[in-house]
């Protein structure tokens, strides 16, 4: 049921709030103030602290603030293509970790998706103001995924999942080890039905990983998920 | 037959397994022999013997004691690599997982009495047998050389000494020599692999011998990345290569491995190192086991890898003939696992679940430049088909590029970890 109620969150909101209005610039400075300005710094001389200065943050590649400490993971999505839009601010700000396994911002998430827009909105304003420049990544909005929330609570077959779990393991190490390609072993559920159809709509980038997950029906995420949870 | 029996009785938690499993069909351990220890027939063998744990009695015959993956191999030629980093033993596949490893050649199969022969005249019968011998060379294909010109003329397509003939050739390679490659037609093991291995000698050229030329003799039209490959030899190796297509002689290529000469359309070429990559075929034990059709290759059905000539017999990667897939290494451990499943459904009565198959080849063009392609496949009736794929960008930034590469090292650990155990 968690996981359902997760996975719903975040796709309900990247279907939904994201991309038909914008947040409230008071209120998110707000919930910034209150959740995010322990570890972030934004604004006229914001320095990189726990997590970097968020300055400029739309359009900017993952994991590339000039002296800020990233996850090994992070640096990887970027470098993979994750750039930060309304689409993917939305999905990291509902779980980061679903979006970015591995991260270092150690933060549950938002799960209104009124207070991720109002954030976002907040965020815009030291980005470059996308109402002057139309042109600029923010104003391109992404066309919803509209996943429907019910297939996220399909009960997988576990068994099924053991064998298309083998075309896991051609490419991500059995002992766990993350050298090139990320570990797969050990992490929660929810976050890897999560993830699978965040590759599965783009929001993750990964040529290899978006192929694999397109071919994969919900029920067949669903009975990976499945497998995963046995596992110890 | 006796050493095979103890080893495997050694191996305690395959033993205890087989003692408790069920027994669904038929009344002994049904058994499963395997020809061949590469990328199919490893993996193949691991699976079948770790998911029945113990209720199908593996046999895998593969003459070498330690195997060098092909890919990776152009990486020891271009100084990235060295030769041990691309070898393997099967003693996991014994102690760990139960499988019978014989150390032989397999010379025999009759098939009207489900039994493989092997070169000391042991016999294995077996109630499914799957063949994964890889590739050998079609005869003749390229007029003057045959396996007996291997030393002066290497092939260097499969892992190993073959391939540390060819770099130990380049070393001596004097001054402003030429590098000679006679590419494969099609199809052949491995499509990007003749091209990388092209830019793996520039490479090593350019840093030993800059002067030297490269000149590649090709009977095909066009090739697996071309666009990526001739961007990176254009930027990376300017001047150093010359490729020769079908329309100027690529086609019409003539050894002479005597005097050290490639003749192409009717004009001798003295060169230095010559790397004849000669036409393909399954390897011989295919065609010994009455599997093969006119080409030389294997035909199989496509949903479960079963050969087209006999159910009881499966056949994996580079021998066989499926469709879209290419012949790799990842097409032959994804093949793998479709045959595992459904030959262990046939013999346990597990259940089998529908073949999905998948592959992506990394190449490497230059230190930290890698690139990539790949597919997804499913089965239809006549063939294994592509469902979607995907290729590197040329013009991609250093940074990908890196990451691409550092990827390549990262499956590499994973799908020798997923064959070997």
């Amino acid at each position: 049921m968690r996981l359902g109620l997760a996975a719903a969150a975040v796709f309900a909101a990247t279907a939904a709030t994201a991309a038909d209005r914008l947040g409230d610039v008071e209120k998110g400075a707000a919930i910034f103030a209150q959740q995010c300005r322990s570890c972030h710094e934004i604004g006229e001389g914001a320095r990189n602290r726990v997590g970097p200065q968020l300055n400029g943050i739309f359009d900017r590649k993952a994991g590339t603030a000039a002296g800020a400490t990233y996850s090994r993971n992070m640096v990887r999505m970027g470098s993979d293509g994750l750039h930060w839009t309304l689409a993917t601010l939305d999905a990291y700000l509902a779980n980061p970790r679903a979006l970015v396994s591995g991260t270092r911002m150690s933060f549950r998430g938002l799960q209104d998706p009124a207070d991720r827009a109002d954030v976002i909105a907040f965020l815009r304003e030291y980005s470059a103001m996308p109402q002057n420049i139309p042109e600029s990544a923010p104003t391109a909005r992404k066309t919803p995924p509209g996943i429907d929330p019910a297939v996220l609570d399909i009960k997988g077959d576990a068994e099924y999942g053991e064998y298309l779990a083998q075309e896991c393991t051609t490419c991500h190490q059995r002992d766990g080890s993350d050298r090139g390609i990320p570990s797969i072993t050990g992490w929660p559920e929810e976050d890897f039905v999560i993830a699978m159809h965040s590759y599965k709509v783009d929001l993750r980038p990964h040529p290899v990983m978006q192929m694999m997950a397109k071919r994969l029906s919900d029920e067949e995420i669903a009975a990976l998920a499945a497998y995963f949870g046995t596992l110890d | 037959m006796g050493l095979n029996r103890r080893v495997f009785l050694g191996t305690m938690s395959a033993a205890a397994a087989a003692l408790s499993a069920p027994r669904v069909l038929g009344q002994a351990r049904p058994r499963v022999v395997v020809i061949g220890g590469g990328c199919g027939g490893a993996t193949l063998s691991r699976y079948l013997a770790k998911d029945s744990a113990g209720a199908i009695d593996v046999t895998l015959i593969e003459a070498q004691r330690s195997y060098n993956t092909c890919f990776f191999g152009n990486l020891y030629i271009g100084g990235f690599w060295r030769i041990e980093d691309t070898a393997f033993g099967y003693a996991k596949l014994a102690t760990d997982y139960g499988v019978n490893v014989v150390h032989e050649f397999a010379v025999g199969v009759d098939r009207d009495a489900k039994v493989v022969t092997t070169g000391s005249g042991a016999t294995f019968g077996y109630d499914r047998l799957v063949v994964a011998p890889g590739i050998d060379f079609k005869e003749g294909s390229v007029p003057g050389w045959d396996l007996s010109a291997q030393d002066a003329m290497p092939h260097a397509y499969k892992g190993g000494t073959q391939v540390q003939l060819l770099k130990a050739q380049i070393a001596a390679m004097p001054q402003g020599g030429v590098f000679a490659m006679v590419a494969p037609p099609n199809p052949y093991r491995c499509p990007p692999g003749p091209y990388e291995r092209v830019c793996m000698v520039a490479h090593l050229l350019k840093q030993s011998n800059p002067t030297a030329k490269i000149l590649i003799a090709d009977p095909k039209e066009s090739f697996s990345k071309q666009g990526l490959f001739e961007e990176a030899w254009e930027r990376h190796y300017p001047g150093m290569i010359t490729r020769i297509g079908p329309d100027m002689g690529g086609k019409a290529v003539e050894v002479r491995p005597d005097t050290m000469e490639i003749v192409i359309d009717g004009e001798a070429q003295e060169v230095d190192v010559c790397n004849v990559i000669p036409a393909m075929r399954a390897g011989n034990i295919a065609a010994i086991a009455g599997l093969t059709n006119e080409a030389g290759w294997v035909p199989v059905d496509p949903a479960t890898m079963a050969t087209r000539a006999d159910g009881a017999v499966f056949a994996l990667g580079d021998s066989t003939q499926q469709g879209d897939m290419p012949k790799s290494g990842f097409s032959a451990n994804s093949q793998a696992k479709v045959a595992a499943n459904v030959i262990r459904g046939q013999l346990t009565g597990s259940r089998i679940f529908p073949a999905k198959y998948s592959n992506t080849c990394w190449s490497l063009l230059a230190p930290e430049d890698g690139v990539k392609v790949g597919a997804s496949y499913e089965p239809t009736p006549e063939k294994i088909a592509s469902v979607e794929s995907f290729v590197s960008q040329k013009g991609e930034d250093a940074d990908l590029r890196r990451r691409t590469y550092e990827e390549s090292l990262g499956w590499y650990a994973g799908i020798t970890a997923d064959m070997f155990g």
